[in-house]
């Protein structure tokens, strides 16, 4: 008993950086239908921006994560105005290819700048608790807390405010909301900071709990995220929370139950099954193509 | 149209760029390093590359090597990798063709190891993997044959993977063993198996055998798995990038066993990543910096001048096959990959600074012996040694 609960707060721990990475993913596709390939990039730019600011600013945890965000929402607000604006009305594929191409200069950049595998030093005291064979880190708390914070507060932002009723209403409809007085510009920059400053969070959690980063440690973590997004269905901002913990608990249970080896391909064969069940994902709604 | 224009006068210029390095070097012998400079051991390829550098620097300040009437400098064409397999084999491929290099020193991992070997050995060119144990990188792939050009200065997985089994029973005294490896690789899913195999054969239990794949940060699935087995020791065959998390993991689980590793922990930036929680573990190597011969403490005193920190165990084997590599080129007498080749592998003993080696009959794998080293307090020392 103690080991499936111990199994499901690892589960816990890792759905909720999934969770974090995949609003990212699904806001900015709902917002102008692309899909943001270079966020896993974006998600270790955050982890290297809480190692600098850990090493080289000597800043506590708080700092550091609201520091780390906001540059990560600042360089997404760079990218989205320099490298996406331009193409808003070019192709899909070339808004992708520019994205992809984001990405490998965010990787290649910070490679270029080290290559060696960084170490972030503790930020937060780590305390472990044991119950019996059931043991609680400090540290697994915080995250799961942490993430489910930033989730509740976006949700109220995109629910409650009026500007998250701008973002609802351009992914409804991107030619009539202009028409209303609602700049779009300012809303896709908004949607672009909010999304990318939580992969920035997600990048600095990561960093904490597994405090060994590299330039390349957001290419899996960032596939798997949009993963989540599509499964919980691209666009809805509650499926890819729900996606996050899915595959969170599915790796970890696999794993858990089956010889370690078969994770991935019981893992994903499983999403696979689900896409095919609900192939808009578990909340996500078929649009039908207007002719 | 303009911008095509641009981009084909671009291409020509950096197609020109390229030719215009081949030069005339007829006077030099052209060797050939291929290292994991970025990717995910940077470490090891730059232990590589700084070992090889001065290797070179050394032959060429006392004259260069002589052949016959005249004295040839050696010129070294260092390759990245970039920690790709694919890489690792169009690196190969360029240095035989292109560079038209004598031989060829590294790549260091086996999984990179492997592809460049397949090349080497097709194109008839030496190669000398310092670092990698993997069974396979000197063993012909269809008929499991030895190789004839693929030579390696360091001992293979089975006698390290059977000295770890053996010391955690005899010394160690520590009868139930989990393991947790990265089973996409072949360095590390070679040396589980066979400290399974001989650990289980000499008494022991393993109670657990958990893989991953590489890049994988998270295991605490497999970890917790491990601690319901209740093992005395856990095996770690992993490289230095990732034992650092895979222990801090383990003790935030509330895992109190010990934990033991392969020649992949040898590196300065495993202490580093690592930190305290790396103390007190043992882990088997190539050389042991604090006890030495004093070909050894020279090479030691000459690297730590030149780079300010103590060579690792690629290092010395880097340095070592490029002593091979010398003695082999002076014995053949002549600038020839297959006189050279022939040579190396009649080489009788070698005195290297990882200790004596020579290579077995028709084998590109040398006999040697292995040591077991202890972490204290974020350093190296010596603790066994272990004999072939």
């Amino acid at each position: 008993m103690a080991y499936i609960f111990q199994q499901s707060l690892n589960a816990l721990q890792l759905g909720s950086i999934y969770a974090l990475i995949a609003l990212g993913y699904t806001m900015v596709y709902g917002i102008l239908t692309m899909i943001n390939f270079a966020h896993g990039d974006l998600f270790m730019v955050g982890a290297f921006f809480c190692f600098l600011i850990a090493v080289y600013l000597h800043l506590s945890f708080v700092p550091t994560l609201l520091l780390s965000m906001l540059g990560v929402a600042f360089l997404g607000v760079v990218i989205e105005r320099f490298a996406y604006k331009p193409l808003r009305n070019a192709p899909r594929v070339s808004a992708i290819i520019t994205a992809l191409g984001v990405g490998l200069f965010l990787e290649n950049f910070t490679l270029a700048l080290s290559p060696y595998p960084k170490h972030i030093p503790q930020l937060l005291g780590n305390t472990t608790w044991t119950l019996g064979s059931l043991s609680l880190s400090s540290l697994q708390i915080l995250i799961i807390a942490l993430s489910l914070v930033l989730m509740l507060i976006l949700d109220f932002i995109v629910q409650r405010t009026k500007a998250g009723m701008a973002m609802r209403a351009i992914s409804w409809d991107k030619t009539i909301v202009p028409l209303m007085g609602v700049s779009v510009d300012k809303i896709i920059s908004l949607t672009f900071a909010i999304g990318t400053g939580l992969g920035g969070a997600a990048g600095v959690m990561y960093g904490l709990a597994y405090p060994i980063i590299d330039p390349y440690m957001g290419i899996m973590v960032g596939w798997k995220a949009f993963i989540c997004a599509v499964v919980g269905g691209i666009g809805n901002i509650r499926g890819a929370m729900i996606g996050g913990f899915i595959l969170g608990a599915v790796e970890i249970m696999v794993a858990a139950f089956l010889p370690s080896t078969y994770r991935d391909v019981v893992a994903f064969t499983l999403l696979l099954i689900l896409l095919i069940v609900r192939p808009y994902g578990i909340l996500g709604k078929p649009q039908p193509q207007k002719v | 149209m303009k911008k095509s224009l641009i981009l084909i006068i671009l291409l020509v210029i950096l197609s020109l760029g390229i030719y215009g390095c081949g030069g005339d070097d007829s006077s030099k012998i052209k060797i050939g390093v291929i290292a994991e400079l970025t990717g995910d051991v940077p470490a090891v390829g730059t232990s590589c590359k700084n070992a090889a550098e001065m290797a070179v620097q050394e032959i060429n300040d006392a004259g260069g090597i002589q052949l016959g009437e005249k004295k040839y400098q050696v010129k070294l064409i260092i390759e990245d990798n970039a920690g790709k397999a694919e890489q690792s084999a169009s690196s190969a491929q360029k240095l035989i063709t292109q560079q038209k290099v004598t031989a060829i020193v590294g790549p260091n991992a086996s999984r990179y190891a492997l592809p460049a070997a397949e090349i080497a050995e097709t194109s008839k060119t030496v190669l000398i993997t310092p670092w990698s144990t993997a069974p396979k990188a000197t063993l012909d792939s269809k008929t499991n044959v030895s190789k004839k050009y693929v030579f390696r200065a360091c001992f293979i997985d089975p006698f390290q993977g059977g000295v770890l089994a053996k010391f955690t029973l005899d010394n160690l005294k520590l009868k139930k063993a989990a393991v947790l490896y990265d089973v996409a690789s072949e360095y590390n899913k070679g040396i589980a198996e066979i400290f399974k195999d001989v650990y289980e054969k000499n008494g022991g239990k393993v109670v657990a055998f958990e893989t991953y794949t590489t890049n994988d940060k998270d295991f605490s699935s497999q970890l917790t798995k491990i601690k319901q087995a209740n093992p005395d020791v856990i095996f770690l065959p992993n490289y230095y990038s990732e034992v650092p998390l895979q222990i801090q993991q383990a003790k935030r689980l509330g895992i109190k066993a010990p934990f033991i590793g392969s020649d992949s922990w040898g590196s300065e930036e495993l202490v580093k990543l690592c930190g305290a929680d790396c103390n007190d573990y043992y882990f088997s190597t190539h050389y042991a910096a604090d006890s030495a011969s004093d070909t050894t403490k020279k090479f030691i005193a000459n690297y730590k001048a030149k780079y300010g920190t103590t060579p690792d165990d690629v290092a010395a084997l880097t340095y070592d096959s490029f002593g091979l590599l010398w003695q082999a080129i002076k014995t053949a007498g002549k600038n020839d990959r297959q006189a050279v080749r022939d040579a190396l592998a009649k080489i009788p003993q070698y005195e290297g600074v990882t200790g004596n080696m020579q290579f077995k009959e028709g084998s590109g794998d040398p006999v040697k012996s292995a040591v077991i080293l202890k972490i204290k307090d974020g350093k190296f020392t010596w603790f066994a040694n272990a004999k072939p």
